[in-house]
Parts: structure tokens; C-alpha cells; sequence
């Protein structure tokens, strides 16, 4: 039915009692999400309306059996907080904290190699698997649940994206903005792999943006490994080079990162490109003969 | 963010990495005292501006006496330096660098970013010096030489032997060269850098390495632990209007077109600029307003787009998720009404609340094209340029 989250997991908010995670921890359990569990260091013993509050991940794992993490707490402290829901046998970590210095970001990917557990972001919206559980930041109103999955670097345009298949009657089985960041936790060959071994994943969709190389390296793979088709976008066409487009991650840099390459891997290994991304929900119709 | 080479070059002296006697000047008596306080001639008068390409341009002269340097500082300061990555306009230079000049027997190259897909800071080495990188890399891949550092064990002394033995060091430069590599890296790490770029490199005639140049950026989500940096940046180097958004907390970024685009989020507002050039226009700016734009920042967006006096239209495209349309649509008419726009405004507006949004636009007496979809917004922002 989906990849990452589902109807079992059971979500702890790390910054639950700050503006951004009491907000969205609201927001998740209203969606019917299993929001079990808080943790802001000092507030253990309170409660966000009925969801209660540990010192620790380890404490709020031993006394609700957390399986997943849902990160707000500031930038300068998010290192300590995905490597302590780590520590504390976390094995799918979502990080929506928006600018976190890279080093550290360095830092974290090479101490969670050996843990087992995926970290999606930084910078990012989250995972939803429509009808079952949100654990993110998106609108879940605007989702349906069906047999797309979605992947991209971006929020806004991952909604726009969704927005325009549910008005065509496409569902999704799991949506997941991997970040906008130069460094994150899960890339695109990642999700495609999971979507391509979901049996109830039928196609996917990618959206990318200039900077770095992940789409190319996501298009040989898809030459390779990927039998459900991919229908995908690439923002920034428009974009200077040298400039930085909102994300830490999108820029082009060194020749390297031009949204003209990347639709060029994509197209060379058999994906649908759309010119613009007010095409793409017609595109997937077409694509996937729905 | 970028910072100046004479910036650059005090902070590599602060790690010990080798850099040339010299210091900066504004005016050309300044540049005079800098070069009679140095050791003697010839000396090198530099251009600092945030570009490449600065010997190109004029940028780079040499000076036999500090009476010389008063003079080529003289025609270098204020002049309009238009180099390869200036664009046409140019860059009015306002400082110069007075150094030293060196008799050069090697030219490197010695650069460290973080690698995206390894995950790790990586230190390229190329006796190519002086070329670009990428120039380099695509002409003779194999002549650049790179290791990647493992965070969690830092530089070690074999891979700095693999790059200074791999670009053909003798072995009587290993000590210097273990020496400016192992500090450049350290200055990479505890400054939060995202690039520190030595190019050239150079092993003068009395077999000293020094930086010759000094391109180093700094991580702009890393300033909050580095207060001391964040004054590094020169606001002369920014378009004053990017300088102004950034005050507001908007990103904005100044392109050549005529058609605002006013966008929540970054790949949306990307994907918005891409939708005005398929449709024939040429979009003015890229502008994120974020996921929570107040009325406010929806207002000095507003003010900002207007500035440029090149822009004829404005599309706005808002995604209301958790942002609701209706609050959206409150923030846009106060702004229109405050800022006085005189150009046609094209809306898109979708999302929570959409109905209540689009009905306030409606119901407010100003003149909004709505717009029911993107198809529509870029059909309707074709029309507006023709």
C-alpha cells in the first residue's frame, strides 16, 4: 500500500512544544496519524492535549514503542536531535529543519551509516502515505490514496504536483520530499528502489531542481533498475548560474547542476519530462493510461 | 557567502596556511603606504571584487615602485570592471590588494568543497594551476587529484602524501605542502566553509608555497555560529535589491526579464519562472515568500518586485497548504493597496480555502486577473507581454 510510513507507524515529535511541533504534531494526529509520543528536553511529564512528553528518544521509545521521528527543533540543534532518535532505535527519521550548516550535516551521514536507520531530509516537507498516516508538513486535504508514488526535492511544487493528480482522480500510495539541502539523508535512487519493490506502487513520479547531480544519477539507475514508469519534472530551467534558488541545494555551480542535463539523463533513459509543470497531471494520465 | 581574496587571504594567515606580504587599500595613497611598507618591489596591484576572470579585465597590474602602485591603484579604484563572470555590466572596484610580487617556479591548484554525493569534504590537487577546475576536469580528468575525508577521523598525513606526491611534488616540498594542506583543511572545517579554493598555488623561485589567490565561501546556514564572519560580507557586491529582500527575510534574486513572479516556496517559485519563459516572457526575479508568508512579507515582496523598474506585469502563484488562500488573499490586497502597484497582476491562488481567497480578491474593487490554473496563469501572462 505504501512505502516508509503506514496505518502501524507510530510517530515521535522531536520540538513538540515549540510553535512549528505542537502545530504540526496537531496537524499529523488530526490526519490519523499514531502520534504517540513528544520529546522536548526539560517538559518531560507535560502533555500536548493527550500526547505525552519525554526528556528523551530513548524515554519515549521505551514508554510507547516509537518507530519514527518527526523533527522541528532549530537548525543549530538538529544534528544532536536526528543522531539521538538514531541512538534510541529510531529507524525512520524525518527532518524538516531548514538550515542546518552542511558540515554538520557530514557529520550526522557518516555516524548513521552503521544504525540502520534512514533519515528523509533535512529541509524537507516529510512523508505522506495518503489515507493512512502523514508525517510532515504538507496539507494532507489535498492528497488521495492510489498507486503514485512521488518523490522530490521540493514542497510547494511536490503539492502543486499531488494537487493536480488528485484532481484528475490519481491517488498516491507515498509522497516524500527528500530536502532541499546539498546533503540529505535519502535521494532519489533510494526512493525509487522502495517504490519499485512496493507491489502497490504502479508508477512514480520525480521532481527535481538544478544543483548537484541526483537526477542523473537517479536516470542510471532508472535505466537499470526501474520497470513501473517515471514521469518527472525539473524546476530552475530559468536559473543563473552562481545563484542560489531558495534551497542551500539549488544552485549551479561549476558547469554543474543545469536543469538541461539533468532532463537529458532523465529523457536518455526512458522517463517522461514535462516542459512545465503545469503539464505534469495530464502527463502522468497520458503516461499511465489512466 | 562570498568574501573578498584580501578577506580571505587574513583569514588563511590566521590558520597558518602561507599567503604573500601585502595588505588592502581604498584609495591610492593607501596603496602607496601598503606597498612602502613592504620588504621592496616589483608589486601587484589587485582588483576586489566578488569575480573571477579580474586579470582579464585589468584588474591584475604590476607596480615596480610605491609610486607606480599610487598610480595603477588610481586607474584600477573605481573603475567598472567587466570580466568573464561580471556579466556585461560590470563591478565598480572600490578596493585593491597591494602584495608583494612573486618569481613563480610552480603554479598549483588546491581546492576543498563538500561533495554531494560522497557525503564528505574532498581536497582536489592539479599542477594544472591557474586553469579553472572545471577546465581541467573536463579536459584531463586525471590530472586532478582528489581525496575524500572521512569527518570522523579528519585529514590524514597518507592523503596528504597522495596529493602532493600524486600532482608531482618533490620530496623536498612535502613539509611545506603537508603543512598548507593539513591548515587549509583545518580552516575549511572550523570556519564552516563551503569552498576554500587556492588557485594558484604557487612555489616560488626561493621555494616557499604561498596562496596567490584565495577564493573562499563561506556556509550561509553556519554564520549563526560565527558572528565574526557574518561581517565579512560587502553589500556593495549585492544587487541592492537582493540586499534589501534579505533585510526582510524574502529570497529574491534579480533576473533580465519584465514579468514579477511573487512565489511561495523555492521549487515552486522556480518552476513559476520556468512556466513565464515557456510562455513566451521572461521573468524579472525569483522570489520565495515561504510557507508562512505574513501580509507584511507579502508587502515587501510586493515593494521589492516594484523597485525593478523593468517589470510590466506580476504573476503571484501561491500554493496554499497550511497557509491558508483567504489569509493569503488578505495580505495581497493590503499590500496592493499599500504599495500602490501600477502594473496588470496576474493570480493563481490554489489550495486551502481557495474559494474564500479567490472571493476576496474579487469582492476588494482592485483589478486582479485571476487565474484558475497554471496552464491559465502562463496563458495569461503571455498576453500581458505581447
Amino acid at each position: 500500500m505504501s512505502v516508509l510510513v503506514n496505518k502501524d507507524t507510530r510517530v515521535v515529535v522531536q520540538g513538540i512544544t515549540g510553535k512549528e511541533g505542537s502545530f504540526h504534531a496537531r496537524a499529523c494526529r488530526d490526519y490519523g496519524t499514531q502520534v504517540v509520543a513528544g520529546v522536548t528536553p526539560g517538559k518531560g511529564g507535560q502533555k500536548l492535549d493527550d500526547i505525552p512528553v519525554f526528556n528523551t528518544v530513548a524515554q519515549a521509545v521505551r514508554a510507547t514503542g516509537a518507530n519514527t521521528s518527526l523533527i522541528f527543533v532549530p537548525p543549530a540543534f538538529a544534528a544532536d536531535a536526528i543522531l539521538e532518535a538514531a541512538a534510541a532505535g529510531i529507524k525512520v527519521i524525518v527532518c524538516i529543519t531548514e538550515g542546518i550548516p552542511t558540515l554538520d550535516m557530514v557529520k550526522v551521514m557518516a555516524a548513521l551509516k552503521d544504525t540502520g536507520a534512514r533519515l528523509i531530509g533535512p529541509n524537507c516537507p516529510g512523508i505522506i502515505s495518503p489515507g493512512q498516516a502523514k508525517v510532515g508538513i504538507m496539507p494532507g486535504h489535498i492528497h488521495l490514496p492510489g498507486p503514485m508514488g512521488l518523490v522530490s526535492r521540493s514542497g510547494t511544487l511536490t503539492y502543486e504536483a499531488v494537487y493536480q493528480m488528485t484532481l484528475l482522480g490519481i491517488g498516491q500510495s507515498t509522497c516524500v520530499g527528500i530536502g532541499g539541502d546539498p546533503i540529505i539523508g535519502t535521494d532519489f535512487i533510494d526512493m525509487l528502489r522502495l517504490f519499485e519493490a512496493d507491489p502497490d506502487t504502479e508508477g512514480v513520479v520525480l521532481i527535481g531542481e538544478i544543483g548537484g547531480t541526483a537526477e542523473e544519477e537517479a536516470a542510471a539507475f532508472i535505466r537499470e533498475h526501474c520497470r513501473k514508469p517515471v514521469v518527472a519534472f525539473i524546476a530552475g530551467q530559468t536559473a543563473p548560474p552562481g545563484k542560489r534558488m531558495g534551497h542551500a541545494g539549488a544552485i549551479i555551480s561549476g558547469g554543474s547542476g543545469k536543469a538541461a542535463d539533468k532532463i537529458a539523463a532523465l529523457k536518455a533513459a526512458g522517463v517522461t519530462v514535462c516542459a512545465t509543470i503545469a503539464e505534469l497531471g495530464q502527463t502522468v494520465k497520458q503516461v499511465m493510461k489512466y | 557567502m562570498k568574501i573578498h581574496e584580501y578577506q580571505g587571504k587574513e583569514l588563511l594567515a590566521k590558520f597558518n596556511v602561507p599567503v604573500p606580504a601585502g595588505g588592502v587599500a581604498e584609495t591610492p595613497e593607501e596603496a602607496r603606504q601598503v606597498a612602502e611598507s613592504l620588504e621592496s618591489g616589483p608589486f601587484v596591484v589587485k582588483a576586489q571584487i566578488h569575480a573571477g576572470g579580474r586579470g582579464k579585465g585589468g584588474g591584475i597590474r604590476t607596480a615596480a615602485t610605491p609610486e607606480e602602485v599610487e598610480e595603477v591603484a588610481g586607474q584600477i579604484l573605481g573603475m567598472t570592471l567587466v570580466t568573464p563572470q561580471t556579466g556585461p555590466e560590470g563591478r565598480l572596484v572600490q578596493k585593491v590588494l597591494v602584495e608583494q610580487a612573486q618569481e613563480i617556479a610552480q603554479e598549483l591548484y588546491l581546492g576543498i568543497v563538500v561533495d554531494r554525493s560522497l557525503m564528505k569534504p574532498v581536497i582536489m590537487m592539479s599542477a594544472a594551476g591557474g586553469m579553472e577546475i572545471e577546465e581541467v576536469a573536463a579536459k584531463d580528468p586525471g590530472a586532478i587529484i582528489k581525496e575524500a575525508v572521512d569527518p570522523a577521523v579528519g585529514l590524514m598525513p597518507y592523503q596528504v602524501r597522495n596529493l602532493a606526491f600524486g600532482v608531482g611534488l618533490a620530496p623536498e616540498a612535502m613539509k611545506a605542502a603537508t603543512g598548507f594542506i593539513t591548515n587549509l583543511y583545518k580552516m575549511f572545517v572550523s570556519l564552516d566553509c563551503s569552498l576554500a579554493e587556492i588557485n594558484p598555488l604557487v612555489i616560488t623561485k626561493g621555494g616557499a608555497m604561498l596562496a596567490l589567490d584565495a577564493k573562499i565561501n563561506l556556509d550561509d546556514n553556519a554564520l549563526f555560529r560565527h558572528h565574526d564572519l557574518a561581517a565579512l560580507e560587502d553589500p556593495a557586491e549585492m544587487d541592492p535589491l537582493e540586499f534589501e529582500a534579505r533585510k526582510h527575510h524574502l529570497n529574491y534574486i534579480r533576473l533580465s526579464g519584465n514579468v514579477g513572479a511573487m512565489v511561495n516556496g523555492a521549487g515552486l517559485a522556480m518552476a513559476t519562472m520556468d512556466l513565464i519563459k515557456a510562455a513566451g516572457a521572461e521573468p524579472a526575479n525569483f522570489l520565495d515568500v515561504g510557507g508562512g508568508a505574513s501580509a507584511e512579507m507579502v508587502a515587501n515582496g510586493f515593494r521589492i518586485i516594484l523597485s525593478d523598474p523593468r517589470v510590466k506585469g506580476v504573476l503571484i502563484n501561491i500554493f496554499g497548504g497550511i497557509l491558508r488562500c483567504d489569509r493569503l488573499a488578505e495580505g495581497v490586497i493590503q499590500a496592493v493597496r499599500e504599495v500602490d502597484v501600477q502594473v496588470p497582476i496576474i493570480i493563481r491562488l490554489e489550495g486551502t480555502n481557495v474559494e474564500e481567497g479567490r472571493r476576496l480578491l474579487q469582492e476588494s474593487g482592485l483589478t486582479f486577473t485571476v487565474a484558475t490554473d497554471m496552464q491559465d496563469a502562463a496563458r495569461k501572462v503571455a498576453a500581458l507581454v505581447q
